[in-house]
C-alpha cells in the first residue's frame, strides 16, 4: 500500500486527491454552512484562474472537486496552485459568488401528493400548519447539485429538521418531489426510490436539454417553496415553467 | 436521402455512445459515455477517424441493423461479436463496406459485455451537453429501439479489410487502482485485504457500476459518510459491504465509502468482465499511476499507425472455415446466449 500520497491532515481545509487525474479541496467532513459557502466561493474563483490541462471543477457539499489531466501537469503542480489559492484568503468567511438568483418553486406540502408531510412534522414535533408555515417561507441555498442532472440539495434547514433518513426506502417518488432529512432538502428532478421524507410536490423541471439553459438552478442560488394547493399544482404540471418565478439577489 | 442505419430489432441496452461530455460535472451530470473508452479509440483507428466520432454500443446483446442512403464502412470493437453484413462473415475489428439495403447481424457476445458498431462518419443523433453519449435516466441521447433510424455523419471512404490487435482486456484478470481521498477510512488490514482478495465480478451491474463478490469491506465509524464526489473506477462499499466498482454512468456524488479508485486505462478490463470474470485489485502509486496512463495514451496514440491489412495467415483462413462450418450458425451463437 503507497504511502506517497496527500499525507491526510485531519484539520481543514484539506487537500487530497480523487483518483489518478483529480484533486479534491475539503472544507469540512460534515456538513455545515460556512463550509459549503467556501466551496461554493473556491469553486468560483478556481474557475477564474483557467488552470491549464483542468477539465472540470464542481463544488459538492463541503468541498470543490478539480479533474486535470496527470500528463500534461504535474500533481504537485496543481497542487501548489490550490494551496496557494487556499492561503489567499478565509475561504469560510468569504462571500458568496455574484449573480446568484432566488426562486419561488410554488409547493403543495402534504396530502396525497406529499404523503410523509405529516411524519415530518410530528418527528419535528410542530403540528402540521406550523410546519407547513415554516417550511413554505424558509429561504434555502442551493447547497450542490448532483445525483441526478440540475438536482438541488437545499439547506441548511434548522435543528428541529434533523431528522434520520428512513431504513426503509420509498420505491419511488416522482419528478418534482420535494423529500427532507439531515436538516436538508432534495429536489428531485427524476423518479427515483428515495429513504427521505416526501414532505412536498412541485411542478419544477430542474433539467430539459431542449431549453436554451437547460439547468434551472446553479449552486448557491437561493429557493423558497410557497404553499399552493392541490389544484394549483396540478394546473402548473402543463406549464412548462410549472409556476417558477425567479429574481436576481447579487 | 442521409445515410442512416435502422434497428430492426429490439436491442436491450444498445445507446449511442462517445467519450462523453466534461464540465458538467458540478450541474449533477456525470461524464457518461462509453463503458470501453479504449474501443471507442480502436474504432476511430479503424475507420481513419478522430475519436470524436460516437459508435452504438451494445451491452451483450446484439441485432440486426439495415443500412439505409448509401454505403457504409463499419467495424465492431469491444467485446467478441459475430457480425455478417448480408451473411457473410466480417471478423472482429476488421473494416468492412455495406451498402446501401445491407443487413448488419450481430450477435450476442461471446466475450466480453460492450461491443462497438462504428461507422465513418459516427452516429450524428442530436449532440446534447456536447456530446451524443446516451444516458437513460436524464433523457440524453438515443436507444436503439426497434425501428429507430440513426442518422450518420458525413460520409469517408475507408478501405475494407483493415484490422488491428485489439488490447486484450476481454477476460478479467488485474486491475490497477491508487488511493483516493476516502481511503483512510479503511484500516490498513482492509486495504491489505482488498488485494488479496480473489474477486468475481456479480451478475448485479450495468452502466452504473458492477458488485465484486469474494469479500466484505466496512469502512471505520459510520456507515455512510458526507456525500461528496464520485469519480468512474471508485470502489465503493456499499450496505452490505460488497465492493461496487463505479462506471461510466456513475452518480455525480454519494455517501457510501470508498476505498479508492481504479485508474482510468484499467476501466475497460472492469467493464468488459461478465458476470463470473475473476478479477483482482492492485494497489499503485500515484507515480506508478501516472506512468500506466502515459503508456495507456501513448497506445492510443499509436492505433493509427498500428492498422493493417487483414492478411490470408493460415490461421486466418481456419478462422474462415469455421465461419463457414457455423454458417447458419450466427444463430447458433444466438442459441448458445440463449442458454446461458
Amino acid at each position: 500500500m503507497p504511502n506517497d500520497v496527500c499525507a491526510c491532515k485531519t484539520s481543514y481545509p484539506r487537500l487530497a486527491t480523487a483518483g489518478i487525474d483529480g484533486w479534491l479541496v475539503q472544507f469540512n467532513d460534515s456538513l455545515d454552512d460556512a463550509a459549503n459557502r467556501a466551496a461554493l466561493a473556491f469553486a468560483a474563483a478556481a474557475r477564474k484562474e483557467k488552470w491549464p490541462s483542468v477539465s472540470e471543477i464542481a463544488s459538492t457539499l463541503t468541498s470543490v472537486y478539480v479533474r486535470f489531466d496527470p500528463l500534461l501537469m504535474t500533481h504537485d503542480d496543481l497542487r501548489s496552485r490550490l494551496a496557494y489559492l487556499l492561503d489567499t484568503k478565509d475561504w469560510l468567511t468569504v462571500d458568496l459568488p455574484l449573480g446568484r438568483k432566488r426562486f419561488c418553486i410554488p409547493c403543495v406540502w402534504g396530502g396525497e401528493r406529499a404523503p410523509q408531510f405529516e411524519d415530518a412534522a410530528k418527528a419535528a414535533g410542530m403540528m402540521p400548519d406550523v410546519a407547513r408555515a415554516a417550511l413554505s417561507q424558509t429561504v434555502v441555498r442551493v447547497q450542490t447539485l448532483g445525483f441526478s442532472p440540475g438536482q438541488p440539495y437545499l439547506g441548511q434547514l434548522s435543528q428541529e429538521w434533523n431528522l434520520p433518513r428512513q431504513r426503509d426506502l420509498t420505491p419511488r417518488v416522482p419528478p418534482g418531489a420535494l423529500v427532507l432529512a439531515i436538516r436538508q432538502f432534495v429536489l428531485f428532478g427524476i423518479s427515483a426510490p428515495t429513504g427521505w421524507l416526501h414532505v412536498g410536490q412541485t411542478a419544477v423541471r430542474l433539467f430539459d436539454p431542449t431549453r436554451d439553459e437547460p439547468f434551472l438552478l446553479r449552486p448557491g442560488d437561493e429557493v423558497v417553496f410557497p404553499s399552493v394547493c392541490q389544484q394549483t399544482l396540478e394546473e402548473l404540471q402543463s406549464d412548462p415553467t410549472g409556476g417558477v418565478t425567479c429574481e436576481a439577489v447579487s | 436521402m442521409t445515410r442512416a442505419i435502422r434497428a430492426l430489432t429490439e436491442i436491450p441496452g444498445a445507446s449511442v455512445q462517445d467519450l462523453g461530455r466534461s464540465g458538467y460535472l458540478g450541474m449533477g451530470v456525470a461524464r457518461g459515455g462509453a463503458m470501453d473508452r479504449l474501443a471507442i479509440h480502436e474504432g476511430a483507428a479503424l475507420l481513419g477517424q478522430s475519436s470524436d466520432h460516437a459508435a452504438l454500443e451494445f451491452s451483450g446483446a446484439g441485432g440486426r441493423f439495415q443500412v439505409l442512403g448509401g454505403a457504409v464502412h463499419v467495424a465492431i470493437t469491444g467485446a467478441q461479436m459475430s457480425v455478417t453484413l448480408n451473411g457473410v462473415a466480417l471478423p472482429h475489428a476488421t473494416t468492412g463496406r455495406a451498402e446501401q439495403g445491407t443487413v448488419i447481424e450481430i450477435s450476442g457476445a461471446r466475450a466480453g459485455v460492450y461491443g462497438y458498431l462504428h461507422v465513418d462518419g459516427g452516429f450524428a443523433t442530436p449532440a446534447v451537453l456536447g456530446a451524443r453519449a446516451t444516458h437513460q435516466a436524464s433523457g440524453m441521447g438515443q436507444q436503439a429501439k426497434m425501428g429507430q433510424v440513426l442518422p450518420l455523419g458525413p460520409a469517408h471512404e475507408r478501405e475494407p479489410g483493415l484490422t488491428l490487435d485489439p488490447a486484450p482486456r476481454l477476460s478479467g484478470g488485474l486491475v490497477r487502482l491508487v488511493r483516493s481521498y476516502q481511503t483512510d477510512h479503511f484500516s490498513v488490514q482492509q486495504r491489505e485485504r482488498l488485494v488479496h482478495t480473489d474477486f468475481i465480478r456479480a451478475a448485479q451491474g450495468n452502466r452504473m457500476g458492477v458488485r465484486l463478490e469474494g469479500g466484505r469491506f466496512a469502512a471505520e465509524g459510520a456507515l455512510q459518510v458526507l456525500s461528496d464526489i464520485i469519480v468512474p473506477g471508485d470502489v465503493q462499499m456499499t450496505g452490505d459491504g460488497a465492493p461496487f466498482i463505479l462506471l461510466a454512468d456513475c452518480q455525480t456524488t454519494g455517501g457510501y465509502p470508498r476505498i479508492g479508485t481504479v485508474l482510468p486505462c484499467d476501466i475497460p478490463i472492469v467493464a468488459q468482465a461478465g458476470p463470473g470474470t475473476a478479477l483482482r485489485l492492485q494497489w499503485v502509486s500515484l507515480a506508478d499511476g501516472v506512468i500506466a496512463e502515459s503508456k495507456a495514451a501513448q497506445h492510443i496514440a499509436d492505433l493509427p499507425a498500428k492498422v493493417h491489412t487483414r492478411l490470408r495467415a493460415p490461421q486466418d483462413i481456419q478462422d474462415l472455415l469455421s465461419y463457414q462450418l457455423i454458417s447458419g450458425a450466427i444463430t447458433g451463437w444466438d442459441e448458445e446466449e440463449r442458454s446461458r
